[in-house]
């Protein structure tokens, strides 16, 4: 069974549910209820275990739908129809003015920034007079079609689960896209992301926006189902408890989120029913429950229950996409032939009282392959990252085609046509190889998150992944383009990040040890492979441990020792410089 | 506002600082041995107040069965991990010692010490008796096993064991809240201020436990240890020190600080099972502030809160947690510029 | 020859699916230098934290002092006599250099480890002028000193050096190999792991050369230091 006809299956039987003759109400308000966790759930599989962003407070912007809608219909006499849009406006707004903060937390930050704005919530939930503190607001009217009372369960389930659906499409077609390699990049993959101009922050707040509108919009349907709105439901606790169905489904998985859900609503009512039959007092077990059970789901399983459950249906091929009309080309060797393409000129980078980069002065020409080696701690990683912007000079100016480059942002710079590879390896390990390549071409497409959430970005999809392709055929790994990126040795996943920076379309490559760990003969093919690209009018700067690599390869090779040039000229005059050996080798003490 | 109500709301915050900073203190050894953020800290104040208030009221705490329940699971876990390794007969002694005798030793001086009146110094004491051992306990069987997880799936775990012990709170020892009598009934006028002996105890207790904090920490080959553990974990292990060894130590002294905690506020103020959460959360604010990182600035920031919350209490008694709990963003956000960008570990 | 101090046999060492080590074999007598030279990724750290306990050995078997030492723990090798320098010293940089020493002994008698610092004091004098400092504001050499002398503290049979020599002036490294030509004297057994290679040679009774994971020579250090496979397998002129 393929994942479509089990999501066709799931949707059919669904839907069936209030229809066949003899469900119980009860079965049919109980389905009513995971749909609306479900909502949520998504949103925070997406947020966290996509984003890498743990919030805990979910529940604080269903708190905002609900509460919205309930002032709307009860205060104001609005439809509930219309308040529908002004609900997911708020929600969107608070999301958007708590994202701001939140998206820029770092690390373990993030959660614990969650959790005081999601008590500070719900504590102001409960203050509010307008809000009607802590009873909350009753007599929220239910929902209506064309005079049709969605009193009903019934149909109110038939409601919720068009939501709930609607809202794993549209999620799930966000994250096949431009934008959602983006997103999917942000938990492994920030930094490469970075270095090929996707805008993580502003990534982590569309993610974090899209989460909270999916909490609000099970907020609104939450009131008018309930038709009662206290503060309860929206605290820490719930928030928690949402956070535990997506951990259950299983991080990362949109229609997990539905499983995850479905188990903790049910492990839920199961125990509000059969504990108090056995020990007399309901609540009590239950937090210890759940406490137990995310432990020990930790313990024992840290992906979830979906990817077990996945298992089970044959995943969709992916096919190598269809060929089209290709993206516009920067042509190479235009410009000043004379001039170098970048030039370093009197380089230098401090840290504290250590020079990790003295005066040092090169040129990389255009074709032409240079090399800049020296043992450990010469500075090579330093100088690397003078040229990319990862690190600002103390002293000294690089200027790429004519122009300085020394004091722009790393994306800047690589919009200029400076593509990088890294030292480790920084591929997103789940993704296809395909889709790694594509990120390199991010800057190169335009479609935005709605063209991609409705499905009008496919055009421009097409150009990205068939450069993607033609670039991993380039390289030589097109056979490979359907794997994870992570299923694949190491020498090739260096050729990947190769086909990577190639995808961006630049006029300079800049490659960190690109040989490091590589067997013999993948050392050649990846020297035949540089060679290849020269012949095209490509130029490179590479950093390299191993002389033996770049020895038959690099046009001129830069030797730095203590962060000093020592060396500079072609091979078979380096490898005889005594300077050089020494630095290699060392003294006799 | 007049000078005595000034005055009034800063020794009401000074009094609820001190007990943060006791707090925070833990939080930080916690996170910086462990580097797991213990949520559950909070727990430790409430079992530790109730636990308290029971002995006062002459009757036994659940505490008792609490004990006896962890231990028993840690004893398992030990057992099982003990004939995975091949290494039962090796290890049955120590498990045996550390897992049963030593807890139920406690627990059963816990039984003697109950209803016959001995008074609040030995009524602390077995209070700190029956609550110590839970922090060690519960990081053998929650964190132990995923001692080398993400600092994000420890405190998703820390969360999950928050849950956990606020359920098994409710269960062992009920939903009513209880409130201790004073340990001492001394009033003492100081200027226009009225001094409690409360808070008397509150700021004795405070300094000498920071005391004894620092003569450990500073003097004691187990405290080297842990502060060693702390600054360098590979470092401690290349020394021979045990990680699993100071994560025990950090728990124990967490939870015996928060017994502590709640042996203090539990005249103060009524303590119900879910009541510790909220002030855990506060030494918490206190931790985040100084970085989960220095001790002095922890204290500082805890004497800070504990007078912000005193003052919004009086100006906006509604808004007081929100206006706490709100303080910590702006610190979050600072802390985060501040550090390096590092690739987030998985 | 008496039986081995360290005996690795056959390891294989992995990263995920790359093997940084490949069946590599060496043996360390009581009171024998031996050092392992190659260029940066040979996986010679990488051999020597699998040795420790810090990484897992996928295949092959390590012995110390005739005893397997595969369920043991770093903490556990501490205590039979095996210590590692690592190669970014991990010291405990906000604390001084006394209590830098007194960790080392952790693990001791406390009367024998008081008795191992005046040792330690006495083989590196510039640790006692500066037993009050912190750690982490010394100079790079003081610092590859106290992390020698921390070393020391455990009472090793066998101390394995990673790169003492890194970042360091020439001066200092001279002293660096002094000193652990002198450890020899008291019965030490010292396992470098080195890319300055002529003085690791100089300093060592058996030498290995390892490139890509694999031992690629081996013999007496004065033979490996005239050989000119060194030369090419540095500087790779294949």
């Amino acid at each position: 069974m393929s994942p479509r006809h089990a999501l066709l299956l799931f949707v059919a039987v669904l839907a069936l549910a209030p229809i066949v003759p003899g469900v119980p109400i009860f079965w049919i308000t109980l389905l009513g209820n995971v749909g609306l966790a479900a909502l949520v759930a998504m949103g925070l599989v997406l947020l966290t275990g996509v984003g890498g962003m743990t919030s805990f407070g979910q529940a604080a912007f269903c708190g905002f739908g609900a509460y919205t809608t309930a002032v709307l219909t009860t205060v104001w006499g609005w439809s509930p129809w219309a308040s529908l849009p002004v609900a997911l406006a708020v929600v969107g707004l608070a999301a958007a003015v708590l994202g701001l903060i939140t998206v820029r937390l770092s690390g373990h930050f993030l959660p614990l920034g969650t959790i005081a704005w999601g008590l500070s919530l719900y504590y102001l939930f409960g203050k509010l007079e307008l809000l009607g503190r802590h009873d909350g607001i009753s007599g929220v009217p239910p929902l209506s079609l064309a005079g049709w009372s969605l009193v009903d369960p019934r149909a109110a389930h038939v409601v919720i689960w068009i939501a709930v659906i609607l809202a794993g499409v549209l999620t799930t077609h966000l994250l096949d896209s431009r934008i959602g390699r983006g997103v999917r990049a942000l938990r492994k993959g920030r930094i490469a992301a970075e270095a090929f101009g996707v805008d993580t922050s502003r990534t982590k707040l569309v993610v974090f926006v899209w989460a909270a509108l999916l909490a609000g919009l099970s907020g609104w349907l939450y009131a008018h189902v309930q038709r009662t709105v206290t503060p309860a439901p929206f605290g820490l606790n719930a928030g928690i408890e949402y956070l535990f169905m997506a951990v259950v489904g299983g991080s990362g998985q949109i229609w997990g989120a539905i499983l995850g859900a479905g188990l903790v609503t049910l492990l839920k009512e199961a125990l509000q029913r059969v504990v108090p039959a056995l020990f007399g007092n309901a609540l009590q077990l239950e937090g210890v429950v759940f406490g137990v059970v995310l432990v020990v789901l930790l313990q024992v399983a840290r992906d979830g229950l979906w990817p077990h459950l996945a298992r089970l249906l044959k995943a969709a091929p992916r096919v190598r996409p269809a060929t089209a009309e290709p993206l516009p080309r920067r042509a190479l060797g235009g410009g000043d032939r004379a001039r170098p393409l970048l030039t370093l000129d009197r380089a230098r980078k401090q840290f504290g009282g250590l020079t990790a980069v003295n005066d040092v002065t090169f040129s990389v020409g255009r074709g032409e392959i240079v090399a800049l080696i020296g043992p450990n701690g010469a500075g090579k990683s330093t100088t690397f990252n003078l040229v990319t912007g990862v690190a600002g000079l103390t002293a000294g100016r690089v200027s790429f085609d004519g122009v300085e480059i020394s004091g722009s942002a790393p994306q800047t710079i690589a919009a200029r046509g400076l593509a990088r590879t890294f030292q480790h390896v920084k591929l997103e390990p789940e993704m296809t190889v395909l889709e790694n390549v594509a990120m390199g071409a991010h800057l190169r497409g335009r479609a935005g998150l709605l063209a991609a959430m409705f499905r009008l970005d496919r055009r421009d999809e097409a150009r990205l992944l068939a450069e993607a392709a033609a670039q991993l055929d380039r390289v030589g790994l097109g056979e490979h383009l359907a794997r994870p990126a992570g299923a694949l040795a190491l020498g090739q996943q260096r050729v990947v990040e190769i086909a990577r920076a190639l995808a961006m379309d630049p006029a300079l490559l800049l490659l960190d040890e690109p040989a490091a760990g590589l067997r013999h003969f993948e050392k050649q093919a990846l020297a035949e492979l540089l060679t290849k690209l020269r012949a095209e009018g490509m130029s490179v700067l590479l950093v390299e441990h191993d002389m033996g690599f770049v020895m038959g390869l690099a046009d001129r090779i830069v030797v730095l020792d203590f962060g000093t040039k020592i060396a500079e000229g072609p091979p078979d005059q380096v490898k005889t410089d005594p300077a050089v050996l020494e630095a290699y080798l060392g003294g006799v003490a | 506002m007049d000078g005595t109500i000034l005055l009034f709301l800063l020794q009401d915050g000074i009094t609820n600082g001190a007990i943060y900073a006791l707090l925070g203190l833990a939080l930080v050894l916690v996170f910086a041995v462990t580097r797991v953020i213990f949520i559950p800290q909070g727990e430790f104040v409430a079992f530790g107040a109730l636990t308290y208030a029971l002995f006062e009221a002459g009757r036994l705490p659940g505490t008792v069965w609490l004990l006896l329940a962890f231990a028993g699971l840690a004893f398992l876990f030990d057992l099982v991990e003990a004939i995975r390794d091949r290494a039962l007969a090796a290890r049955l002694p120590r498990v045996v010692f550390f897992d049963l005798a030593v807890p139920g030793l406690l627990a059963g001086a816990a039984v003697f010490v109950a209803g016959r009146g001995f008074g609040p110094a030995a009524h602390f004491a077995a209070t700190l008796a029956l609550v110590g051992p839970l922090g060690p306990l519960v990081y053998r069987v929650a964190f132990r096993p995923i001692a080398g997880a993400s600092v994000l799936t420890l405190l998703i775990t820390a969360v999950g064991v928050h849950l956990a012990l606020v359920g098994l709170g409710l269960v062992f020892f009920g939903a009513e809240g209880l409130r201790a009598p004073a340990m001492s009934d001394l009033t003492l006028a100081v200027g226009p201020l009225l001094v409690t002996g409360q808070s008397l105890w509150v700021y004795a207790v405070t300094i000498v436990a920071v005391a004894a904090l620092w003569l450990f920490f500073e003097r004691s080959l187990w405290g080297k240890a842990l502060r060693a553990t702390a600054v360098n974990r590979l470092g401690a292990r290349l020394v021979g020190i045990r990680t699993g060894f100071a994560g025990s130590l950090a728990f124990g002294l967490a939870a015996i600080v928060g017994a502590l905690s709640g042996v203090l506020v539990a005249p103060m103020t009524t303590i119900y099972y879910d009541t510790g959460f909220l002030i855990g959360l506060k030494g918490f604010v206190a931790a985040i502030i100084a970085g989960l990182a220095s001790w002095p600035l922890t204290a500082a920031a805890a004497f800070a809160v504990g007078v912000v919350e005193a003052f919004a209490s009086f100006f906006a008694s509604d808004l007081k947690e929100i206006v706490v709990f709100m303080l910590i963003l702006p610190v979050l956000m600072w802390r985060s510029l501040k550090q390096v960008h590092v690739e987030e570990e998985d | 020859m008496s039986e081995a101090l360290l005996d690795i046999d056959g390891v294989a060492v992995a990263y995920g699916k790359v093997r940084a080590v490949r069946g590599v074999s060496l043996r360390v007598h009581a009171g024998e230098i031996v050092t392992v030279i190659g260029a940066n990724g040979a996986g010679k750290s990488t051999l020597l934290n699998a040795t420790m306990g810090a990484l897992p050995i996928a295949e092959g078997c390590v012995r110390f002092a005739g005893r397997d030492l595969a369920r043991l723990g770093v903490e556990e090798r501490v205590g039979l006599g095996l210590c590692l320098v690592p190669e970014r010293r991990e010291l405990f940089s906000t604390m001084t250099v006394e209590d830098n020493l007194v960790l080392g002994g952790f693990r001791a008698p406390r009367a024998v480890a008081r008795d191992t610092i005046a040792e330690v004091y006495d083989r590196f004098p510039r640790l006692k002028e500066r037993r009050d400092q912190l750690a982490g504001t010394m100079s790079g050499g003081e610092r590859q000193m106290l992390a020698m002398g921390r070393a020391l503290m455990s009472r090793p049979k066998l101390l394995m050096l990673d790169e003492p020599s890194l970042g360091l002036a020439p001066r200092i490294v001279a002293d660096i190999f002094r000193i652990v030509a002198d450890l020899r004297a008291t019965g030490v057994a010292v396992l470098l792991v080195e890319q300055n290679a002529r003085a690791a040679l100089a300093a060592a009774d058996h030498g290995h050369v390892m490139e890509l994971g694999e031992t690629v020579a081996s013999g007496p250090a004065a033979a490996l230091a005239a050989d000119d496979r060194i030369v090419e397998s540095y500087l790779g002129f294949h």
